[in-house]
């Protein structure tokens, strides 16, 4: 019974935490600067952004009264989780890297601090849209955006150029390439549905213009199940059973290899699409080039989202301006952006940020206009806004989809298994729901 | 000479002078596994329960302070845990996957321990040490290092799908039993050694041969151990969690509730429904509880020689 007693020993936590912070009652929001203690402040901050202490000691040098101190996490589902868990348990960083998408579920379990006040300026730095996704659409500010996830299509353009194939522009061209390439050599797939990647389904459906969640009035819009996600599930559907497309999961030993060995052509993914190639296919090295998304039709000009996160200050900091100030330098500060794209390898927010992306990823060095590419595709990228409850959605993605894939059945199925099963959690939570 | 016993005297004496003292020093030596029991047992087990009763209320929008609050459930909770059939879908699925660990591995023990023991087996030592051995590689270790085998792509056996709907359960009960043989194993082993060796001479003596001694005699003393390794076994079953977990991310077979502990974690963990999953746990060890002491309960006379 390993989970139980790991249940209840987090329970346990749990009690001893309330215990202990119930005394000090809710902490004020203007705590925080070094008089009131006589000491520096100090913080810790959750990510998983490669070398971000080498970028947090840059702060520290220069701010002594505030130091952050950095705690190495896994990232993913995982992070978020355990973000929870130590908010619940009372103990939670000060600082959290927040992905766009598990914000609306912090916020609503209370987790996050409303910054709103202490980002004022931090605002005009930001585009619209990734603004609203730390908003929710709300007056509140819940984050600092970090870095976003535009999607593209990475292909090999080497072996397109083998097999004859053209960049395609529309989906239906991708579809005709993906029976193209079958026809030519059976080993090879133009790429793979995963029924293990819910965020890059949605980064799809934003695409063709889906707005999963929406707020109206005091009310929750849930719409995981509307024309736009039909379509690109219906696509994908027949496309695994009409058996040229491949249906592996992205991230496993197998797709690596597939990567790898050149038997999957075209990953539609995000910017941050070059620090995955490089380590899982290194051999590809300089042989993979990026174009927009295929389009549904033809003239058209969008992009979704894959991915992508914020800085958040826990609810329960006792010192929330002074992590409000340090998560605003971090991702609008020239000098923090510059080291978060070059030790972090980060692909920042902020509109300042994407100026200074100059030089490819080396995987990418023989595509020199890279970030131009990146910046332009970025521009038509739209979002939507997440709801309190993703963690679920997506938990139905993986589990509607892992069953339509193996039973070959159809895909719209399982968005609305995803629909039913969204609705069902948040009526059962409580939460206003609009029909 | 006298014949009283040696004992009196000094149980005399302890009643006439240390009467109150022998009143507390039992309670003492006592006191660090209750509070042992009390802090990591009982209060665990008791807030868990209090969880179970209670749930999450949302109002409106669920945005900003105060709009989440903790409300008494009833029963509610239990009544979700019983009546939601994924559970009972992952209770059949661990049956299945169950019956073959359970027939596999205790088998495989029970035939190895009898061949180690056997008379003139060479290299016995070595060959009980590398049956032994998976059982100190961790579960998810394990687990990864087969998932490796199995990938379509990267397996060595071939292009077969081993993960594959059709497959899948095996392959997980493969692992289980590869890791969980050797322990077993050894569990009888141990117990054979123990057999005085003129039993075997008497059977010899009477014209019985290998076989005949491992069926007649050697299973038969057996039955307790081979009892005593059963309850671990079902009692592991019931909790695998491991093997499915660590395969899920490389197949599409595995759904996030394919055993009931596995359910537990994803409403505590994923969906971040506590209430939902103290509740579960209860039913899932209320069951456990009820299916390892009837399995006892109707073994009991072979289990411990009562009558």
């Amino acid at each position: 019974m390993r989970v139980y007693q790991l249940a209840t020993a987090a329970i346990l936590v749990a009690t001893l935490g309330a215990a202990c912070s119930g005394g000090s009652g809710e902490p004020s929001a203007t705590t925080g600067g070094a008089a009131a203690s006589g000491g520096p402040v100090t913080l810790t901050y959750w990510t998983w952004v490669p070398n971000m202490d080498k970028i947090v000691r840059v702060w520290n040098q220069a701010h002594p009264d505030i130091q952050v101190t950095v705690s190495k996490q896994a990232g993913g589902d995982d992070a978020a989780a355990k973000f929870l868990t130590a908010a619940r348990a009372g103990n939670p960083p000060d600082l959290v890297q927040a992905e766009y998408q598990m914000l609306p579920s912090f916020v609503a379990a209370g987790a996050v601090a409303d910054i709103r006040a202490e980002t004022a300026r931090a605002k005009g730095e930001f585009g619209e849209g990734v603004w609203g996704l730390v908003t929710l659409g709300t007056d509140a500010v819940y984050a600092v955006p970090q870095d976003s996830g535009p999607m593209m299509l990475y292909y090999r353009r080497d072996l397109f150029e083998k097999y004859g194939i053209e960049v395609p522009k529309t989906w239906d061209e991708y579809a005709e390439a993906a029976r193209a390439v079958r026809g030519k050599d059976p080993k090879v797939f133009l790429g793979t549905f995963s029924s293990k990647d819910p965020g890059w389904f949605a980064g799809l459906a934003q695409q063709a213009g889906a707005q999963w969640w929406s707020i109206d009035g005091d009310a929750w819009k849930v719409a995981v199940d509307d024309e736009a996600t039909r379509k690109v599930a219906s696509y994908w559907g027949g496309l695994v059973k009409e058996g040229v497309i491949d249906d592996m999961p992205y991230f496993t030993p197998e797709w690596n290899k597939a990567l790898n060995d050149g038997r999957l052509l075209t990953w539609p993914s995000a910017v941050w699409g070059p620090g995955v190639l490089s380590s899982n296919a290194p051999k590809g090295k300089g042989r993979w080039a990026v174009a927009p998304l295929p389009q549904w039709n033809a003239g058209e000009n969008h992009s979704g989202f894959w991915g992508g996160s914020s800085t958040a200050v826990a609810a329960k900091s006792p010192s929330r301006a002074a992590a409000a100030t340090f998560a605003t330098w971090l991702n609008t500060d020239p000098q923090a952006l510059g080291l978060l794209i070059g030790e972090g390898a980060v692909y920042p927010a902020s509109t300042k940020g994407a100026a200074l992306m100059t030089e490819a990823p080396g995987y990418f060095s023989t595509q020199p206009d890279f970030w131009k590419q990146a910046a332009a595709i970025g521009a038509t990228a739209r979002g939507f806004t997440f709801g309190p409850d993703v963690n679920v959605t997506y938990n139905a993605y993986r589990d509607a989809f892992d069953k339509a894939v193996a039973d070959r059945s159809d895909f719209t199925a399982a968005v609305r298994t995803m629909q039913d099963t969204t609705v069902a959690d948040m009526r059962k939570t409580g939460f206003t729901l609009a029909q | 000479m006298t014949t009283r016993p040696l004992t009196t005297r000094p149980v005399t004496t302890r009643t006439r002078k240390g009467a109150p003292r022998a009143g507390a020093v039992p309670y003492l030596f006592l006191a660090p596994a209750m509070v042992l029991f009390t802090l990591f047992m009982a209060l665990p087990i008791g807030y868990t329960g209090y969880l179970s009763l209670r749930r999450t209320k949302v109002s409106g929008l669920g945005l900003g302070a105060g709009a989440r609050t903790e409300v008494f459930a009833g029963l509610g909770n239990y009544a979700a845990a019983i009546g939601d059939g994924e559970l009972w879908a992952g209770w059949l699925r661990v049956l299945g996957y169950g019956a073959l660990v359970l027939a596999l591995m205790l088998g495989l023990a029970l035939v190895f321990a009898l061949m180690l023991d056997a008379a003139h087996v060479r290299l016995a030592r070595i060959t009980r040490i590398s049956i032994y051995l998976p059982y100190a590689v961790p579960g998810v270790a394990a687990t990864l290092m087969w998932g490796f085998l199995y990938l379509p792509g990267l397996s060595p056996f071939g292009d077969h799908p081993f993960l594959g709907a059709g497959l899948v359960t095996f392959s997980m009960a493969n692992v289980a039993v590869w890791g969980g043989t050797g322990f077993n194993m050894l569990v009888l082993y141990t117990n054979l050694r123990a057999v005085p060796r003129e039993y075997y001479e008497a059977a010899r003596i009477d014209g019985a041969g290998e076989l005949a001694i491992a069926l007649r005699i050697k299973i038969p003393i057996l039955v307790p151990a081979i009892v005593l390794t059963t309850v671990f076994s079902v009692v592991a079953t019931i909790q695998v969690f491991t093997e499915p977990t660590t395969l899920r991310p490389l197949t599409n077979t595995i759904s996030s509730t394919w055993s009931p502990l596995m359910k537990v974690y994803r409403d505590a963990f994923v969906t971040g429904d506590l209430h939902s999953a103290a509740a579960t746990s209860m039913v899932i060890a209320g069951i456990s509880l009820v299916v390892s002491l009837g399995f006892l309960r109707i073994v009991k006379n072979h289990a411990f020689g009562e009558d």
